[in-house]
């Protein structure tokens, strides 16, 4: 695919800058489809119809929703600080958009194949921390400030319990290279990592090889309850519901972004969505194999036809990450949101610990066969 | 290995680029009509009372102090995970000896009720 | 020049400038902000340098972690209160030596080692494994110490939030 864009093109910087364009394509096709699909589930939950009259069944209503944020008027508060109010989006933007380098969306395109692809990942998150608390500094509402803390605590407390969640198969493969992680659990949806990781030997790109055996299913108990921790700690570091208590409207009105109107809005509200996407995708990467197929082949290779095999593995990619923002979404409407006490009662008295001693007795299990 | 790692310089350009572009197409295509009462900060249609830049709980500043400490941990796992099958016990009780250390500190300060947020 | 060359002059200009900013700006939170910038350059150095681990720790810890830290600690001081927030000079007369004899330090390192030069870029595939062995065994002893100064770290937060 690279190559094919190289040969396109004839100038390698600029396939590479063209190759670093595409997630950004992605993200504002990903963020239509994606506003729309709240807007329908939120409606559909509550057994409304939800939008109906742009275009048939207001299908057209995201574009409508992006026309109007951008010709709003741009309104920079008499007392905020011009200066952090309007490089706030930016940053978080640029937070949620630096992690999409690395995430691998089929076996032959990932923007950049780090060896430590994972370990980017939990680090750049925290760019989206000092976004918001710069925007809600910035802002110099009470509201906003509050949100803005309330919102840096929650996402930096939460970082942990994920960030050893998946330290727990990173230890498995052996690697923190994401193609590496993808590629130990082809074969077949029982050789994720959310089924016990694989049962036959795996040999990695590197040449390592992971032994395995049928017996992994020992696995499955503890990779289950590490795939809960890490998809609850991703809801409170998109600051979804049930821990959107940063947004609370009830009592922070908007939380970090009050003051904001317009495209500024507008990014924070993408950076969500991007957000919403990245922790989805990389808990399909992570614990249900990426880009492969759920019965290991794919059509391409057996036709042996390239564009194929690269179609299906965005497709996997794409499918796997919207189903688990369409958890998203119908948590929303099923769970209440949780107090500030309960938020931090879960994180560090529940989830931390039960993710380390997780990590141990993984460790254990590994080390002793 | 560097050649890897231009591709996340060329994100950081191209998210930089787009995000500063994209904020500020309200100003370019927007109106604008300002007024003193809708550039005054917003506080539920009351009048501004006092700044916001309060002081705030030290609670803040002891979460990110204990974030820190169990980030720095984690950093710290990430390399012997990837080693890890190769170590064998000896890294495994070293490990184990290096987190229960921790563990105690744990205990302590839940213990001391520093983590019950009132 | 070589594309690398035009990096590491990009991130050296974005580091020294920043630090600039976070040095001499009189308004504490910008100064905090700027350092964000500071560390980013500081994490593209490494990366130059083929210290891929220590790139991304800088960024997991030093952006997401102590920063925060600071900018939480800068909101907690007292002055915040209808003042604005900002920092002058002052104490001009040992600071400047204490920073004299620091660079003086720096600078006869910098002359006196003899720095090993290599030709062509080094073939590393990544520093994480041979770190991660590193740590369980040649260095075994200070990783455990420093297990034992975070624990400190740990009773000083209690302490403090005890203390309220």
């Amino acid at each position: 695919m690279e190559q094919f864009i190289h040969d396109l093109i004839g100038n390698d910087l600029l396939a590479t800058i063209v190759w670093c364009v595409l997630p950004l394509v992605f993200i504002l096709g990903y963020a239509i489809v994606a506003i729309l699909a709240e807007m329908k589930s939120a409606s559909w939950f509550q057994d409304r119809l939800g939008p109906m009259r742009t275009g048939p069944w207001g299908i057209f209503q995201p574009f409508a929703d992006v026309l109007k944020l951008l010709m709003k008027e741009d309104i920079v508060p008499a007392r905020a600080d011009k200066i952090l109010f309007n490089l706030a989006p930016v940053i978080v933007f640029v937070g949620a958009y630096a992690a999409f380098a690395v995430l691998p969306f089929a076996s032959e395109y990932v923007g950049a194949d780090l060896n430590l692809g994972l370990f980017y990942l939990i680090a750049v998150s925290s760019f989206g921390v000092l976004g918001i608390i710069m925007g809600g500094w910035a802002s110099n509402n009470k509201y906003s400030l509050l949100g803005a803390m309330r919102s840096a605590a929650q996402i930096v407390s939460y970082e942990v319990p994920s960030a050893t969640a998946l330290l727990i198969v990173a230890m498995m493969v052996g690697s923190l290279n994401l193609q590496d992680i993808i590629t130990a659990q082809s074969g077949g949806f029982w050789n994720w990592f959310i089924l016990g990781g694989p049962k036959s030997d795996v040999v990695l790109a590197s040449g390592a090889v992971i032994h395995a055996d049928i017996g992994n299913f020992v696995f499955l108990p503890l990779l289950l309850a590490t795939f809960v921790i890490y998809y609850l700690s991703a809801l409170a570091e998109t600051n979804r519901t049930p821990f959107d208590i940063p947004e609370g409207e009830s009592e922070l009105v908007g939380g970090y972004h009050t003051e904001y109107s317009g495209m500024k809005f507008g990014m924070f509200f993408m950076a969500e969505y991007a957000n919403m996407f990245l922790v989805s995708a990389v808990a399909a990467v992570v614990f249900f194999g990426g880009w492969q197929s759920p019965w290991g082949i794919t059509l391409g290779e057996a036709l042996d036809i390239p564009v194929l095999t690269l179609l299906e593995g965005v497709f996997w990619t794409a499918a796997k990450g919207f189903f688990f923002v369409f958890v998203m979404m119908w948590l929303r409407w099923t769970l209440p949101r949780l107090r500030v006490d309960q938020l931090m009662y879960m994180c560090w008295k529940v989830l931390i610990p039960a993710s380390f001693a997780l990590a141990l007795v993984v460790g254990f299990i590994v080390v002793i066969r | 290995m560097l050649l890897e790692y231009l591709p996340l310089v060329l994100v950081l350009a191209v998210s930089l680029i787009f995000g500063i572009v994209a904020t500020n197409a309200s100003w370019l295509f927007g109106p604008r009509r300002p007024d003193p009462e809708k550039l005054s900060t917003y506080e539920s249609g009351m009048t501004p009372v006092r700044t916001a830049r309060q002081r705030f709980s030290v609670r803040f500043y002891m979460v990110a102090m204990l974030f820190i400490v169990f980030d720095i941990e984690v950093v710290f796992m990430y390399p012997w995970a990837v080693r890890f099958k190769d170590l064998g016990w000896f890294g495994f009780w070293e490990m184990l000896v290096f987190v229960g250390i921790l563990m105690v500190g744990y205990g302590y300060i839940v213990k001391k009720g520093a983590l019950e947020w009132d | 020049m070589e594309l690398t060359d035009i990096i590491f002059y990009i991130f050296a200009l974005v580091t020294i400038g920043s630090a600039m900013i976070v040095v001499f700006s009189r308004n504490l939170v910008y100064s905090a902000f700027s350092l964000m910038f500071t560390f980013l350059g500081v994490a593209g150095l490494y990366v130059l340098l083929l210290a891929d681990f220590l790139a991304v720790t800088q960024l997991m810890i030093y952006v997401g972690g102590i920063l925060v830290l600071m900018i939480f600690g800068v909101m907690l001081t007292h002055r915040v209160v209808n003042v604005e927030i900002s920092s002058g000079a002052m104490r001009v007369i040992p600071a400047t030596i204490v920073v004299g004899v620091f660079l003086g330090t720096l600078l006869l390192v910098l002359t006196r080692t003899k720095w090993m030069v290599m030709e062509g870029s080094p073939d590393v595939i990544g520093t994480t494994s041979m770190i991660g062995t590193a740590l369980v065994t040649d260095y075994l002893l200070p990783f455990e110490v420093s297990g034992v100064v975070l624990l400190v770290a740990i009773v000083a937060a209690a302490f403090m939030a005890r203390k309220r």
